[in-house]
Formats: structure tokens, C-alpha cells, sequence
């Protein structure tokens, strides 16, 4: 709600009006496009363990950056949208990407403006927790005791794509900015 | 839009975690509960996203393909050395060929060697593999006016398939070695010694009444005896390979189960002919040896 703070603005156009949910949708357009890319048909190895990793990279990245903007309302239909996107059970991608967010929401203020190593150490930490949470409800849901390897393997594809993709979305966070935001 | 109260706003901000983890418990309980419905939701969004993916498909293949291009550059090196390395152990085989080839044909002509007469043979389709007495055999189509006579050896790209045993009008049909009344004889490649491969109507037919003292060796090479005049010789068959219980079996270099093309041999042979299949109209003629397991 900044439009409410003291100051001179421009008046809000509808063109600038556009400009601006454009901007503020960005993180959540791109981690819609980062979901559709990992689902294209390229063929890649251990495609089907991108999908959540690149999930929760992109989770993480813009909670901690702009949380404003990637809501748990968003996280929640982005969440859905993974789940039914995957070949997982409906819901739990949704639900660890939801506690993920809830996670870094708290701890935000002390990762702000960290070095990019603690940063990574803690989106490592994140990670893990989130794809043990992965294993635990997927077990719960076949109500058999599946093996824990492609849940490790998952975890370590998401903290190896980190930094690359971290500066990628982080360029692109500073490119498409709100500039009225500061 | 609403206008609230900041204290409302912040209650509503709390609430909003707590409200979305339980829906995501109740979408988890409703896919689990109804999988059906989350197929058709699954289904609904491939429908929506399958323009995209035909959109994007081709780029990023093309994408793929080229750095596998460039991978393959690389490897291409490594290949290249390998092939050389191939290629000089392949020059020595050559060489080692050419000189019993050429020591071979000097044998002969001091031996007085009569060579082997020219064989014909016609190539053929298989259109059937079930059918007749016989649990084993292949029903291949001819021309009208063909000259087919029963006794005839069939071959497949590899080896041995087996023997024309009926001759009608547009069809003949042939034993395969696999059948449990096929008996062919064989040599042992490495000690030749004289066997009889017995078919057993399984994948793997048996070799049996080797002659004393040579028993059959694992992976050794079988080919076919002019023993009884059935066969020419030195047709290749297969290797052998004991089973479990260890009874020698071999494994044939023809492709039995898949069975498309076959050349049919006239070796000229007057040896032993097959026997006229029984006719399956009469039970007496069915007895054990002849009726299908």
C-alpha cells in the first residue's frame, strides 16, 4: 500500500496502473515460467526432480527478497500448480513450499543483505528440511516406506542450481523492479 | 476494494498461513481421496499447456541437439583413436585371413579338392507361425508354380532355422529347429565331435548323443554334419550352453521368435526326408511324440 504514504507521485494512469501490477506479478510470473520450463519436453535427465527444486529456489529467492509480492496466497496456486504440473500427490509440493515460505518469511530480516554464502547455506538448510518433508508425506500417503535417495537427490539438484539461478532471478528482480518501491 | 482496518488487516495476514496449510491438508485428503478427480485436473492443465510445450518443443530441441552435437565433437576424438586402434587389430585379422585363404587354396589343389556345387536359393516371407502338427513351425508364402520340395534347409541373416517338411501350392511350411520332432546333426566346432540337436519345443534345443569323449564345451560353436545326407555340412546353428540342471543346451544364432524373412537352400540333397507329417484328422496318429504340448 505505498500509493499511501506522504509524497509526490505521478497520477496513476491506467497504462501506469498496468505497469505496475506487471511489475509486482513478475515474481510469480516467473516462477510460474521456471514451473513450465522444468515440465517442457526437453528430455533432460533427472527432469522430474527440477521441478520441485526449481520450486523451491524460486520460493525462497523472491520471500526473501519480496515477500510483497510472492504472497502465501500465491504460493499457494503456484504450489497447485507444481503438484498437478509433477507426477507427485496433489498437495505436497503445495504444502512444503508453503512451510518454506513460512520459514524464510521469519527469518528474513537476519538474511537480508547476508553474504551470498549464508544466503545459500541457509536456502541448502531449507531445501533439505523441505524435501524430508516431501519424503515424510509422500510415505504417509502410499502408507509404505519409499526409499530415500530421490528425495536426497531432489535437495541436492535445488542447492546445486542455487547460485546460478539466484543470479538470474536476482538481475532480473533488479531489472523489472517497482520503482515507486525504492 | 475493501477498506479495512489496519488491526483487521494484520489479524487477517496472521490467519492466511494457518487457513492455507489446512487447505493444502485438504487438498492432499481430497486427491487421496479422489484420484479420479485429480487425473481429470492433471489432464485439464496438460490439455491448456500442450500448445505451449508444441510452441516451445522444437527450440529447445534444437537447443538440446546441439550441445549434444558438441558434446559429441569432443568424444569424437577419443572415438577416432579407438577406431584406429580397431582398425590396425582389424588389418592384422585381414592379413592373417588372406594368407590361410590363399594356403587353403593351395591345399586344395594339391588334394584334388572336388569343390562344393553352387547352391540356389529362393528368399521368402514368413506369414504365420502357428498352425499344422508341429508346435514349432512357420508357414512361409511362394509364388503359384513354384518347384518347393520337402527336405530343403532354411537359413534367416544368421543361421539355421530348420526344414521344408510341407509343400502346398502358395505355402510351404517349415520345422523349426525348436520343435520337439526336429533332430539335426551337428558337429562340435572345437573337437569335432558328432552330435544330435533335439528340439524340445522350448527356446533352447537340446544336444544330445554326443559321441564319447567329446562332450560338449560351454560357448563352444555348433554347426551342422552332412552325417546322413540331410544336411551339407558347416552350417552354423548356434553355441552351446548348459542349463541349470546341466543339460546342454544351445542357444541358436537364428532368430526364432522373430522370424520375417527366410532363404530357402537347394543343397541338392537326396539324404534323408523328412517324414510325412501325420494327419491331425487321426487321433491314432497323435501320439505323444507328435501331438502338441
Amino acid at each position: 500500500m505505498d500509493h499511501r504514504r506522504p509524497g509526490i507521485r505521478p497520477h496513476l494512469t491506467p497504462a501506469r496502473r498496468l505497469d505496475l501490477a506487471a511489475r509486482h506479478a513478475m515474481p510469480a510470473a516467473v516462477t510460474l515460467a521456471l514451473l513450465l520450463l522444468a515440465t517442457a519436453p526437453v528430455g533432460l535427465p533427472g527432469q522430474a526432480q527440477l521441478l520441485p527444486a526449481l520450486a523451491m529456489v524460486s520460493v525462497f529467492h523472491w520471500s526473501v527478497l519480496r515477500p510483497i509480492d510472492l504472497s502465501p496466497p500465491v504460493v499457494f496456486v503456484l504450489g497447485l500448480l507444481a503438484d498437478l504440473l509433477g507426477l507427485a500427490p496433489v498437495g505436497v509440493m503445495l504444502l512444503s513450499l508453503l512451510l518454506l515460505q513460512a520459514v524464510v518469511l521469519r527469518w528474513r530480516r537476519t538474511l537480508l543483505g547476508r553474504h551470498f554464502a549464508l544466503l545459500w547455506a541457509s536456502f541448502a538448510a531449507v531445501a533439505l528440511a523441505a524435501s524430508a518433508l516431501d519424503w515424510l508425506l509422500f510415505c504417509l500417503l502410499s502408507l509404505r516406506l519409499l526409499p530415500v535417495a530421490p528425495m536426497l537427490f531432489q535437495a541436492a539438484v535445488a542447492i546445486a542450481i542455487y547460485p546460478a539461478l539466484a543470479v538470474l532471478l536476482r538481475g532480473l528482480g533488479r531489472l523489472i523492479a517497482d520503482p515507486s518501491a525504492g | 476494494m475493501i477498506r479495512l482496518s489496519i488491526p483487521t488487516r494484520h489479524a487477517l495476514a496472521r490467519l492466511m498461513l494457518p487457513v492455507l496449510v489446512a487447505a493444502s491438508f485438504a487438498m492432499m485428503l481430497l486427491g487421496k481421496a479422489d484420484a479420479v478427480l485429480a487425473e481429470r485436473a492433471r489432464v485439464a492443465l496438460g490439455d491448456l499447456l500442450s500448445p505451449l510445450y508444441g510452441l516451445v518443443a522444437p527450440p529447445l530441441m534444437h537447443v538440446r541437439d546441439t550441445a549434444q552435437e558438441l558434446f559429441g565433437l569432443v568424444e569424437m576424438g577419443r572415438e577416432n583413436a579407438r577406431l584406429r586402434e580397431e582398425n590396425q587389430t582389424l588389418r592384422r585379422w585381414q592379413a592373417v585371413a588372406m594368407a590361410l585363404d590363399a594356403e587353403n587354396t593351395l591345399l586344395k589343389a594339391h588334394l584334388r579338392w572336388v569343390p562344393d556345387a553352387a547352391v540356389s536359393f529362393v528368399t521368402a516371407r514368413v506369414v504365420d507361425d502357428a498352425g499344422g502338427v508341429y508346435a514349432r513351425a512357420v508357414l512361409v508364402a511362394l509364388p503359384p508354380g513354384h518347384r518347393m520340395t520337402r527336405g530343403r534347409i532354411v537359413l534367416d541373416a544368421q543361421g539355421l532355422v530348420g526344414r521344408v517338411i510341407q509343400v502346398g501350392a502358395r505355402s510351404a511350411r517349415i520345422m523349426l529347429l525348436t520343435d520337439l520332432n526336429s533332430r539335426v546333426p551337428v558337429t562340435l566346432q572345437n573337437s569335432r565331435g558328432r552330435a544330435l540337436l533335439v528340439g524340445t519345443n522350448g527356446p533352447r534345443p537340446r544336444l544330445m548323443y554326443w559321441t564319447e569323449g567329446t562332450e560338449p564345451s560351454e560357448g563352444e560353436r555348433i554347426v551342422t554334419s552332412a552325417e546322413v545326407g540331410a544336411f551339407p555340412a558347416g552350417l552354423p546353428v548356434g553355441t552351446v550352453h548348459y542349463s541349470a540342471s546341466h543339460v546342454p543346451e544351445v542357444e541358436l544364432v537364428a532368430d526364432l521368435n522373430r522370424l520375417e524373412l527366410v532363404r530357402i537352400f537347394d543343397y541338392g540333397l537326396e539324404g534323408l526326408r523328412p517324414a510325412d507329417p501325420p494327419r491331425a484328422a487321426e487321433p491314432a496318429a497323435r501320439d505323444g511324440e507328435h501331438a502338441r504340448r
